[in-house]
């Protein structure tokens, strides 16, 4: 009975850390189960998730993007910068255009001509930053009537109690998660982040795969930018600024490895998780909000390095 | 200057066509793309800017070269040696707080030395949680920045602190020969640098680590004293800086020196550093972050809006990646 109890926590230490969490801040601050308190946790971290989920596909392969703080600002500036003049619709499809055109590139760059993800996607991040302060300097910086538009409806909206973010949230979660486990893609995607020298071999086109794997993930950077642009209704060029480490964080504290093909959707979830709830523990038992920061660095080691043992243990079993 | 050059029967006969000449040049410095931008800009701006060579503002570029560029040699070894640090900023946030609540309790020297011992003692604890627990210095040093920055802001509050008195500014406001103390200073730690890359048992032990970790290890170098040096000498210049930054601005603050490790991991880069490992100089990476600031010097001189600045940088970035391809050719396996 215990070795089994040890066996399930070796197999998945972040939940059990998660569980931890959860149990002892219930104990300090029940309001923390409140279902009021756990949709509004979850619509604030909605953004955050689908960027995570995005990013992942990217680290799944092998990759890394850091691109998407700056790519999810810049949606925000071209949304709202547009949204008087073109309407809502045109303004969000721009963005997504946008959003789209630099996943192209960052995808031809690094799948084709086989740049570093990690300096390719940072120069990426420093001229997507500029960009996004040079439109919102020059641009209209808010938008009229905010309440009137259908934007306001993606960030603020509600359909069957949930708001309109978690359902975006779970429906991107969902069908990642459905690609990566039943689709040729998810299995090829898998196959070119554990060994991309095989995966050719095994006639996989691995450029491709990675080219589209940074499409999506511009595609949820960009789509992460709409709610943010929804809920703030402002082109502030920093409004998701530092998106990317935290989309990382998530994604390694569930346990997805930085080489690739280890991993999945549900753990980026899981990681999503642990960071709300610490934040939202940390706000409800009032400390300043730069704890944060400490608590979740800390947990970021322990979580990795917990998922290092289990990974080893598992090689040995 | 690799054994191909001459090894090859047409480099017994020297070509002077001017392509051969550059060839050679270019062999020269070390394949660093820090050098053609380096030069291309000093003459671009040169030839826009009358004032751009003048020694005033020379002085002005290197000073504003000295902080970003310490962090960025501090990276310099680590980054050949096969790990990189994104915690740097934070620790020289946390120099500015600890030098100036220091020089107020326990006075003017022992503060710096005190906060240079915590600051790399941050960088042992970096190298110690890498090596020791074998986990990926990138996801690592990300969670110790965010650490280092929460703990920075609950030990010494968000509010700026200024220096008891001003032995620090006095310190920045040093000049000999029309140049800053902190230029010479920064200059002596990257010469030291340089040098022990190049001939001491550490440096070159540290190119044998990041080429191929484990055939160093097999021909017996202690692979994880030399990595843990290494982000021991990170988290020591990152403290430098700080220090630096207290000289300058005669206080303290958990919010300085605030994304200055991605500038600094850019200059490592645009100067010819393998993130990968095993190649990189401490020149190219001086050259690399000199050529940032004069991009942003330049630009004001011209009054070129400062805002276009982060998108041709990270444009030039870019740039320099796919001249580099294009040199090298595909690689068999991703970077």
């Amino acid at each position: 009975m215990l070795s089994r109890a040890r066996d399930l926590f070796w197999r998945y230490p972040v939940i059990a850390l998660l569980l931890v969490l959860l149990c002892s801040t219930a104990i300090i601050t029940p309001a923390i189960l409140s279902v009021g308190n756990i949709i509004l946790v979850l619509r604030q971290f909605s953004a955050l998730g689908i960027i995570a989920i995005g990013v992942t596909f990217v680290v799944l392969c092998g990759r890394l993007d850091v691109s998407v703080g700056s790519l999810a600002s810049l949606a925000v500036v071209v949304t709202i910068v547009l949204h008087d003049t073109t309407g809502p619709v045109i303004a969000m499809l721009a963005a997504i255009a946008t959003v789209l055109l630099v996943g192209a590139i960052n995808g031809y760059l690094i799948a084709y001509l086989r740049l570093s993800s990690l300096v390719t996607t940072l120069g990426m991040f420093a001229a997507l930053q500029g960009v996004a302060n040079v439109i919102a300097i020059y641009g209209k910086q808010f938008v009229e009537a905010p309440e009137q538009s259908i934007l306001s409806f993606i960030g603020r909206g509600y359909i069957l109690f949930l708001p309109v973010p978690v359902w975006l949230f779970i429906i991107i979660a969902g069908g990642s998660a459905w690609v990566m486990a039943r689709t040729n893609f998810g299995r090829a995607l898998r196959a070119v982040g554990g060994s991309e020298k095989a995966s050719i071999y095994a006639s996989i086109n691995a450029k491709a795969i990675v080219f589209w794997s940074f499409m999506i993930s511009a595609f949820c950077a960009g789509l992460g930018g709409l709610i943010i642009a929804s809920r703030t209704m402002s082109a502030q060029a920093d409004s998701a600024a530092g998106m990317e480490i935290l989309a990382l964080s998530a994604i390694f504290l569930g346990g997805t490895s930085l080489g690739g093909g280890v991993g999945g959707m549900g753990r980026t979830v899981i990681g999503v998780f642990v960071l709300a709830s610490v934040s939202n523990t940390l706000i409800l038992i009032g400390t300043p909000s730069q704890a944060q920061w400490l608590a979740s660095g800390v947990i970021i080691i322990i979580a990795v390095w917990l998922d290092s043992i289990s990974r080893k243990r598992s090689l040995r079993a | 200057m690799s054994m191909r050059d001459h090894a090859t029967p047409h480099s017994a006969r020297k070509s002077f066509s001017p392509g051969a000449v550059l060839g050679r040049l270019w062999g020269l410095t070390g394949h660093s793309p820090a050098w053609p931008l380096f030069i291309i800009l000093v003459v671009f701006f040169a030839f826009q800017s009358p004032i751009f060579l003048n020694p005033y503002n020379i002085n002005i570029i290197l000073s504003q070269t000295v902080l970003v560029g310490l962090l960025a040699i501090g990276l310099t070894p680590l980054t050949i040696s096969g790990n990189i640090d994104f915690s740097v900023g934070a620790i020289a946030a946390l120099g500015t707080c600890l030098a100036v609540v220091l020089h107020g309790a326990v006075g003017f020297v022992p503060a710096i030395l005190s906060t240079l011992a915590a600051c790399m003692a941050v960088g042992v604890l970096n190298g110690l949680i890498v090596e020791k627990l074998g986990l990926p210095s990138i996801i690592v040093t990300i969670a110790m920045g965010s650490a280092l920055s929460g703990a920075t802001f609950i030990i010494f509050g968000p509010s700026t602190r200024i220096a008891p008195d001003s032995s620090f500014l006095d310190l920045g406001y040093l000049k000999f020969g029309g140049l800053n103390f902190s230029v010479y200073l920064f200059l002596a730690l990257a010469i030291a640098l340089g040098l022990m890359l190049r001939f001491t048992v550490h440096g070159v032990h540290t190119y044998a680590v990041g080429g191929n970790r484990q055939a160093a290890r097999d021909a017996g170098v202690d692979v994880e004293a030399h990595v843990i040096g290494n982000f021991a000498l990170s988290g020591f210049m990152a403290g430098v800086c700080g220090l630096l930054l207290v000289t300058q601005l005669g206080a303290g603050s958990p919010t300085f020196a605030n994304d200055y490790e991605l500038w600094a991991v850019i200059a490592v880069v645009l100067g010819g550093t393998r993130l990968a490992g095993g190649a990189g100089t401490i020149i190219g990476t001086v050259l690399a972050a000199c050529s940032l600031t004069i991009l942003r010097n330049g630009m004001n001189l011209m009054q070129i809006d400062v805002r276009y600045f982060l998108i041709i940088l990270g444009l030039s970035l870019i740039i320099a990646l796919i001249l580099d391809r294009l040199r090298t050719g595909e690689p068999d396996v991703a970077e």
